[in-house]
């Protein structure tokens, strides 16, 4: 009796070590991430380096900035956000309606999983292939669309369980008030899924601002800010792999800096996320 | 007895099976109709019919008339939203709208456009929240959510929104299964209460409750209704042998 209850108490105690030394592996290595990008960052995360554009020699260790890289990546990121908003829900919602859980609707699932799993190079080699083929050159739109195909398997599959999750009964209770089916879906069905949708469009967002291989070929690099959706477009994870392949420890430096804009902006996006669907989520049935 | 609600030849499928089978019963005005039956004879099916409901399911079908006020609310150019502002529902399990206790309540009210100021809206959610029981409860908080509510008083504040939009009819399938006894007793009364100014149509599994409750007693078995007439005589004298025998206990 008492052997079997030590035992069980040995291999609990070694369960729990286990655990704890997995979470210290990821929280360490999060914190020295952190830590790196912070340290060697910010000392060059100057004023002139988030509002201007590269000047000439800036990759030398000349005067400039990264906007061009700042607002690139927010356009790109937010084009490609937007445009995987306007096809996943319609696929969200026709896979719910008409799909459900018969056969086929598993299949498109497990078909958005699999290209949710695809490295974002081939993405990349896929759209630049499609721009050769259509006489396209480098450019945001290009970016744009290939974000889009990058982003549109997370935000479905977000939308799809934010949809499945949807009781029945909540809009059988808005009926049986007397609401006809526009005033069930702007008024009640929205207000349950917001938190939700909320939070895939800005999961989605962050996988598209932080990505660098898809939009290497696609979008290009420039030290303009682009003009038109045929200019080609900077990016911020581009900017940080050039500076830090140039052999002059100012410009490496810099390549931090351009780093710790880009996590203080991923960062802003998620606990902004969090922040709105707790908000939000405060009315909804759970 | 001044029927409220004429049920004729009455026939609902889902798919190919049947589930009612030319039912005729009359509920009266003001009086508490109780349906009573095993479980999967239709009673669910037969209030569905009442509100419209069984249109949401696939695939379902209907024959017959279900007359309210002496009009068929399966006529062409019957609103349906009309009909269901008329009737309102009192489900298994309370669900509360994803919106504040207060906004529940005003909610109906708001898109019918049935008042005309704030003010106005203020004070008949009020109303109906003293009505069901709850403004004492709940009047420091009415703009939290309502799903911060226990299961029993989400299922008042249900049956407060409901009454909101000023229906003649509440139909009530098990509305208090769900619930603890003081709930559920809590829910009764408020039936009891209610039954001066509405017709109240429930459906319950429970015989003890149907005989505290009922005016008017239909039994339903397989589909079919087997008897229905004023409870004393039901419950008393039953005229079939499986009436009979489902008071007695023996189903
Ligand atoms: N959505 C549905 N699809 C197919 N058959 C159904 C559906 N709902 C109910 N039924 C069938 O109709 C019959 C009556 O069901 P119901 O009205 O829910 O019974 P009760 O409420 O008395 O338990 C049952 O045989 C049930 O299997
Ligand atoms: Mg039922």
């Amino acid at each position: 009796m008492r052997k079997r209850w030590q035992r069980r108490h040995i291999v609990e105690g070694i369960m729990k070590g286990l655990m704890l030394a997995s979470f210290a592996v990821v929280a360490g290595s999060l914190g020295l991430i952190l830590w790196i990008v912070v340290s060697r960052g910010l000392p060059a995360l100057t004023w002139d380096m988030v509002s201007q554009t590269p000047k000439g020699g800036f990759y030398l260790g000349k005067e400039g900035g990264i906007l061009n890289a700042i607002i690139g990546s927010l356009y790109l990121a937010g084009g490609g956000t937007l445009l995987a908003l306007v096809f996943s829900l319609p696929i969200a919602l026709y896979l719910e309606t008409y799909l459900g859980d018969w056969r086929w609707g598993q299949y498109v699932r497990l078909a958005l999983d699999v290209l949710w799993g695809i490295p974002s190079i081939v993405y990349g080699a896929f759209g630049f292939t499609l721009m050769l083929a259509v006489g396209m050159r480098a450019s945001l739109l290009g970016g744009i669309f290939v974000l889009t195909l990058l982003e549109l398997p997370i935000m479905t599959r977000a939308m799809d369980e934010v949809i499945r999750r949807m009781p029945a009964e909540l809009e059988q209770a808005a009926l049986a008030l007397g609401s006809n089916r526009l005033e069930v879906a702007t008024r009640v069905v929205t207000r349950q899924m917001l938190p939700g949708i909320v939070t895939a469009i800005l999961l989605a967002f962050g996988r598209g601002i932080g990505d660098a291989a898809s939009v290497l070929f696609t979008a290009g690099f420039t030290d303009r800010i682009p003009k038109s959706l045929l200019d080609p477009a900077a990016s911020l994870p581009l900017a940080v792999f050039f500076q830090l392949g140039m052999p002059y420890p100012e410009v490496q430096q810099r390549a931090y800096a351009s780093a710790l804009v880009l996590t203080i902006i991923v960062l802003a996006i998620s606990l902004g996320s969090r922040w709105i669907s707790g908000r939000l989520s405060k009315y909804v049935l759970k | 007895m001044e029927a409220h609600i004429q049920v004729r030849n009455l026939n609902a499928f889902y798919g190919k099976t049947q589930s009612l089978k030319d039912i005729n019963i009359e509920i009266p005005r003001r009086q508490i109709t109780v349906i009573m039956g095993p479980s999967g004879c239709g009673k669910t099916t037969l209030l569905k019919t009442f509100n419209r409901f069984l249109e949401l399911v696939d695939d379902t079908k209907i024959t017959g008339e279900v007359l309210v006020d002496g009009r068929n609310i399966y006529d062409r150019d019957v609103d349906v939203t009309e009909v269901r502002k008329c009737i309102g529902l009192l489900a298994q399990r309370p669900y509360p709208l994803p919106m504040s206790i207060y906004e529940n309540v005003a909610y109906g009210m708001h898109i019918h456009r049935m008042k005309n100021s704030r003010d106005e809206y203020r004070k008949a959610v009020r109303h109906y929240l003293e009505v069901t029981g709850l403004y004492e409860e709940v009047k420091h908080r009415l703009m939290t959510p309502a799903t911060s509510l226990s299961i029993g008083q989400q299922q008042r504040l249900c049956l407060a929104r409901g009454l909101a939009v000023e229906p003649e009819i509440i139909l009530g399938d098990e509305p208090t299964s769900a619930l603890d006894p003081i709930s559920s007793q809590h829910i009764e009364r408020l039936l009891l209460d209610l039954k001066q100014d509405y017709t109240i149509v429930v459906v319950t599994h429970t015989l003890r409750q149907a005989k505290r409750l009922a005016d008017y007693v239909i039994y339903m078995y397989m589909g079919e209704v087997l008897e229905s007439g004023p409870a004393r005589e039901v419950f008393n004298n039953p005229r079939h042998e499986r009436t009979r025998a489902y008071l007695e206990g023996q189903i």
